[in-house]
């Protein structure tokens, strides 16, 4: 559904830690709600939010809803911009590689698998978000 | 595209006054409002880095805030523009976008 | 100019929700149009009607509730995230096989497209949160 054409760069940023706070979870709520709505969708992972996208998460000893599988659904809704700020992950003595491997489907290309992360620098981030219309920050 | 950013945490609570300078882009803007207003004092270890922020962006604080926790508007560093909810009002229309660090 | 505002935090355990009332009370005197004030995250528990304050000091419910019925202001709580928290209209509340409902006068229930539909619909979208 589109309203009356209008398509706008909708960015979500992602700043906290998976399970410490709901905002993780319901963020990516809003996130698949709004690939209904044919709008130009990106994904920002920044500060403590690169450990939502954490491999292996085990969930069963805090007695919480592991939802980390979602993330990999997100390329089937054709959200497939999703920029990760490298700083953070340097910051926090991650790398690229502890992260889930995000993909989309491009059916101009027989459904060739294609990454939908940009590791990006502060300072791609940072242009990449003044161009938005519309960002919800969680 | 001009962007407002919002901060309402005080940096000595969490890194959202550092991270969103770290994000801005030179044609924004930034407004301290509710505990983020001690970000603007002059006398807090922070003052140098919003000194410094102010040759790349415009620094708001919103007035009520600062008048709520007895910070007086005496103190602020020279350059931050103090403002009411109206100018804040303003900013966002101002602006082409906003963006909250919460 | 049309706004719209998201809260995501409840009354009372964090300034958004009145920092976010004085944001609209300034922006209606100014001539703008309040498109639609979203509720989500624990935002949705400034839509209780049970909130009993003390009497010196605000009710923020109300406060929406009043500011809304003057303004004609559309105040949407997220379905989901009402449900989590226990927020209900009659119809959740049946829905649900719940006693009894507690949604402020003036606030309803819808989904998070509502929010969507801000985001697109408005000219701006600001967010008050923790």
């Amino acid at each position: 559904m589109s309203e009356e054409g209008i398509v706008k760069k909708f960015m979500y940023v992602n700043r906290k830690c998976p399970y410490g706070t709901i905002y993780a979870l319901e963020s990516l709520e809003v996130v698949l709600i709004t690939a209904a709505f044919d709008q130009d969708v990106s994904l920002a992972f920044t500060d403590d939010g690169v450990y939502q996208l954490m491999k292996d998460q085990k969930t069963d000893g805090i007695g919480m809803k592991n939802f980390s599988s979602t993330y990999a659904a997100l390329g089937d809704y054709e959200i497939k911009k999703i920029f990760i700020d490298k700083e953070s992950l340097d910051e926090r003595g991650l790398s690229i590689s502890d992260l889930q491997e995000l993909v989309w489907e491009d059916e101009d290309e027989d459904y060739a698998e294609k990454s939908s992360i940009n590791l990006v620098s502060r300072a791609e981030l940072s242009k990449i978000m003044s161009q938005q219309d519309v960002v919800m920050s969680f | 595209m001009s962007m407002l950013h919002t901060v309402n945490k005080s940096p000595f609570e969490n890194s959202s006054v550092a991270s969103c300078i770290s994000m801005c882009a030179k044609s924004s803007s930034i407004l301290f409002i509710e505990d983020a207003v001690i970000s603007v004092m002059k006398s807090t270890k922070f003052a140098e880095m919003i000194e410094s922020s102010l040759k790349d962006f415009k620094i708001y604080a919103l007035k009520p805030d600062l008048e709520a926790r007895g910070l007086s508007l005496n103190n602020v560093i020279e350059g931050v523009e103090i403002i009411g909810y109206e100018g804040f009002v303003d900013l966002t229309t101002e602006h082409d976008s906003v963006q909250s660090w919460l | 100019m049309k706004l719209g505002i998201l809260i995501n935090e409840g009354p009372y355990q964090h300034q958004a929700s009145d920092t976010a009332l004085q944001y609209v009370k300034a922006a209606i005197e100014k001539g703008h149009e309040i498109y639609r004030v979203f509720f989500y995250n624990d935002g949705v528990n400034n839509a209780t009607r049970f909130a009993s304050p003390p009497q010196d000091d605000r009710n923020i419910s109300k406060e929406w509730s009043a500011l809304a019925k003057t303004h004609d202001i559309d105040l949407v709580v997220c379905v989901a995230a009402a449900q989590r928290r226990g927020i209900l209209d009659k119809g959740e509340a049946e829905r649900n096989g719940k006693d009894s409902d507690n949604i402020e006068e003036g606030f309803r229930i819808s989904g998070l497209g509502q929010l969507v539909e801000a985001g697109i619909q408005a000219d701006r979208l600001i967010t008050f949160g923790d």
